[in-house]
């Protein structure tokens, strides 16, 4: 972990604090000591000073925000990002903690690569809670070691990018996920419907002449997950990247029937839609592909109505050389970690009028609650020291080029948006402040 | 995204009705017989990807024939076989002294990046399932010479329209013109999203009823690999989509048969049908040489 126990304090004066977890919108000072919360109160009772001071006055304060969906690239890929640049970035964009993705080279299948991603030779700026691959090499036929890695730090299993499609190994992964309480994640898409289609089926992928994946390769594998999940008591299913309404719908029959389900989305599944792709941009390719309006739309409901239970980035980096080039044989995956809290406060709470609280949660509590990080989420009194401040009404424009990523495939280069990321502290200390 | 280099053709859908009736106009002016060394001294490079035949060789004499040295680049036995990425061969072949490429690339949108990284023209030669611009100028070309107008022609489209690239093209093209089309095929070859690619477009599923009344009858290519593993039967495609003689009975007396080429009998139409008199198949090709004239001299500046 990047937030050894220091003595140093830290007051976080004059903000609002927003702590979904505990039930608090309210003005409240914050004062961090040892790497913990010490004190919530009302503003100016805190008692005796502290050896720092935040000024918030205008500002949010909340619990740091966690990103269930990173790929840091560590060990093997740092062409693209380390887990030192790619958690520089997730400062700036006001992470203070990051589930990192196990396809690497290798994938990080064995509890000493997940001990490895945690050591701090790694130099991270921010928390970084692994997520191990739920077969050895993500090859989805042998099961890794789950207790063993979950032993080590992992916090999940996934063969993110690599979906488990046999109906057997996904109940046994399931079933041995299930007895140690560990969730597993999943990448739903039937790889067998989509091979050679690198955008949404729909009137652009016609117009462009791409082949299109359909829907259903990704709702079909949510539902029949669903039902897998529910054979098994304490089963937890997550769902990745969630993309499309009728997956949705298999979620939220999932969770009426208490099946332990939840699910995340993107910031760019919830702000664009495949028509930007417009001529071939390779930064507008992504997996899941940005789907249609109607798919947009379904996803701002569950945002809103409490389907969707964290936003998470899919920060996915990729060097230039893996995206200036044809459409279909550019890589998936664009960066994220800059620029999904100015989206979520642009388009969920300006636009779409959801109130600051939900988002935080989708930003807190409920990427916690995804994955069990206790004391993280929140800022109750003993929780870890991680908060993020942010004004939610700063206007400021993106641009990647200044971008803290060691890559810079994204699609919301240049974008103006509302509602910037102030101060990044994690362990009580300030590892981003914004200039 | 960068800018394109003028001159560049790179679809029919992004460009105005009076660029597209400014080539033709200017391809009227060309006669491959009397030739005019309009492009003396300039390089065309012809960097083809796929196999081709009319597309490479009308693009070769209509190069040829105004003067222009070409050269022709195949993707087997050059660079692009050790790996060599599509931009570092268009920057090789710029550096050579190509003062214009044509490419033909199995990936859509493929002359597109090319043309966003070279600071010289880049022509489309078929890019992928995306577009054929040169094709639908030559279908037009061919049109205009036996019909007086595209407005209000009612224009049948039969085949595998889903995976051709000169479909997109010719509906981007004549729907421009106010032409009436419809399109028609098995939903496997003509989903219901092919008529989002542009207003007013009809879909049939019955030759019988897109052919009645038609003027212009375009009929694509099937390929029979594509067949395979569909819920339609070649037997079954033949005996409801096939261009025969007694279907084309239903269409106006004076319909025109176009078919981009390469025909295969006894599949998509008939013997008969490819040979009749109302059949511009091999009008098509022969027009490609003036149309492709033009398209070059626009492309170099020479279109005056």
């Amino acid at each position: 972990m990047a937030n050894k126990s220091n003595s140093s304090s830290l007051v976080i004066k004059g903000g609002h604090l927003i702590d979904p977890a505990a039930g608090i919108d309210a003005p409240m000072d914050v004062l961090l000591k040892d790497g913990r919360v010490a004190e919530i109160a009302p503003p100016n009772q805190i008692r005796g000073g502290a050896d720092q001071k935040f000024d918030a006055r205008g500002l949010i304060v909340a619990p740091g925000f966690i990103d269930l969906h990173v790929h840091l690239r560590e060990p093997g890929q740092t062409y693209k990002e380390t887990i030192a640049t790619g958690t520089a970035a997730a400062a700036a964009g006001g992470f203070t903690s990051v589930c990192c993705m196990p396809n690497t080279a290798p994938v990080v299948d064995s509890p000493e690569w997940v001990t490895w991603i945690q050591q701090p030779e790694r130099e991270a700026a921010v928390n970084v809670f692994p997520i191990a691959a739920a077969t050895q090499g993500s090859k989805g036929t042998a099961l890794t070691d789950y207790r063993g890695l979950q032993r080590a730090g992992a916090v999940a299993v996934t063969d993110d990018g690599k979906p488990i499609l046999d109906d057997d190994t996904m109940r046994e992964v399931l079933g041995l996920a299930s007895q140690i309480n560990l969730p597993v994640i999943q990448h739903a898409e039937n790889t067998r419907i989509t091979e050679n289609c690198p955008m949404n089926e729909g009137p652009t992928s016609f117009r462009l002449g791409l082949r299109g994946m359909k829907t259903v390769a990704e709702s079909a594998i949510v539902e029949r997950d669903v039902q897998l999940a529910q054979q098994f008591a304490g089963a937890r299913l997550h769902v990745a990247h969630l993309s499309t309404a009728d997956a949705l719908k298999a979620v939220r029959r999932g969770k009426r029937h208490r099946v332990r389900v939840t699910c995340e989305v993107t910031p760019h599944h919830f702000a664009l839609t495949d028509a930007d792709v417009g001529d071939y941009d390779t930064n507008f390719k992504m997996n899941p592909p940005l789907r249609s309006a109607a798919d947009r739309e379904a996803i701002l409901v569950a945002l809103a109505d409490g389907t969707v239970d964290a936003i998470a980035t899919d920060h996915a980096p990729h060097a230039i050389h893996e995206k200036i080039m044809e459409f279909e044989r550019a890589m998936f995956g664009i960066t994220g970690l800059e620029t999904a809290v100015g989206l979520a406060i642009t388009r969920l709470h300006r636009e779409q009028k959801i109130p600051l609280a939900r988002i935080v949660e989708l930003f807190t509590a409920g990427p916690a609650r995804v994955v069990d990080l206790r004391g993280r989420g929140t800022l109750v009194r003993g929780s870890y020291a991680d908060v993020t401040v942010f004004d939610p009404k700063k206007r400021w424009t993106f641009e990647a080029a200044k971008s803290r990523s060691k890559s810079r495939n994204t699609p919301f280069d240049g974008w103006q948006l509302t509602g910037k990321v102030v101060a990044t502290v994690v362990g009580g200390k300030i590892v981003y402040r914004s200039e | 995204m960068n800018k394109v280099t003028r001159g560049s053709l790179l679809g029919i859908e992004h460009l105005q009705a009076a660029e597209i009736l400014g080539l033709l106009k200017l391809a009227r002016r060309m006669n491959p017989r009397k030739p005019r060394p309009l492009l003396r001294g300039k390089r065309v490079l012809l960097l083809f990807y796929e196999p081709s035949t009319r597309t490479r060789s009308s693009f070769e004499v209509a190069a040829k024939s105004m003067g222009a040295m070409t050269t022709l680049v195949l993707s087997s036995g050059s660079s692009i076989e050790k790996g060599e990425s599509l931009l570092d061969t268009a920057y090789t072949l710029r550096a050579v002294g190509a003062d214009v490429i044509v490419i033909r690339h199995p990936h859509a949108g493929a002359p597109l990046l090319m043309a966003q990284h070279l600071d010289i023209p880049v022509v489309n030669a078929g890019d992928g399932m995306h577009e054929h611009p040169s094709q639908a100028l030559l279908d037009a070309y061919t049109i205009l010479r036996h019909k007086k107008t595209l407005k209000g022609l009612r224009v049948a489209i039969v085949g595998d329209i889903y995976h051709s690239r000169v479909a997109r093209s010719g509906i981007h093209l004549l729907s421009k013109f106010g032409a009436h089309i419809t399109l028609c095929g098995p939903p496997e070859f003509v989903p219901e999203t092919a008529a989002t690619l542009q207003p007013g477009l009809h879909i049939s599923r019955t030759a019988e009823e897109a052919l009645h009344g038609a003027d212009v009858i375009m009929v694509l290519r099937v390929q029979k690999e594509r067949l395979a593993g569909m819920k339609i039967k070649l037997q079954d495609y033949i005996a409801r989509y096939q261009m025969t003689m007694a279907r084309l009975k239903l269409a106006k007396r004076d319909a025109l048969v176009m078919h981009p080429g390469p025909i295969i009998r006894g599949l998509e139409l008939t013997w008969e049908v490819a040979d009749c008199p109302q059949s511009a198949i091999v009008e098509e090709v022969a027009n490609g040489v003036p149309v492709r004239m033009a398209i070059l001299a626009e492309a170099l500046g020479k279109a005056r």
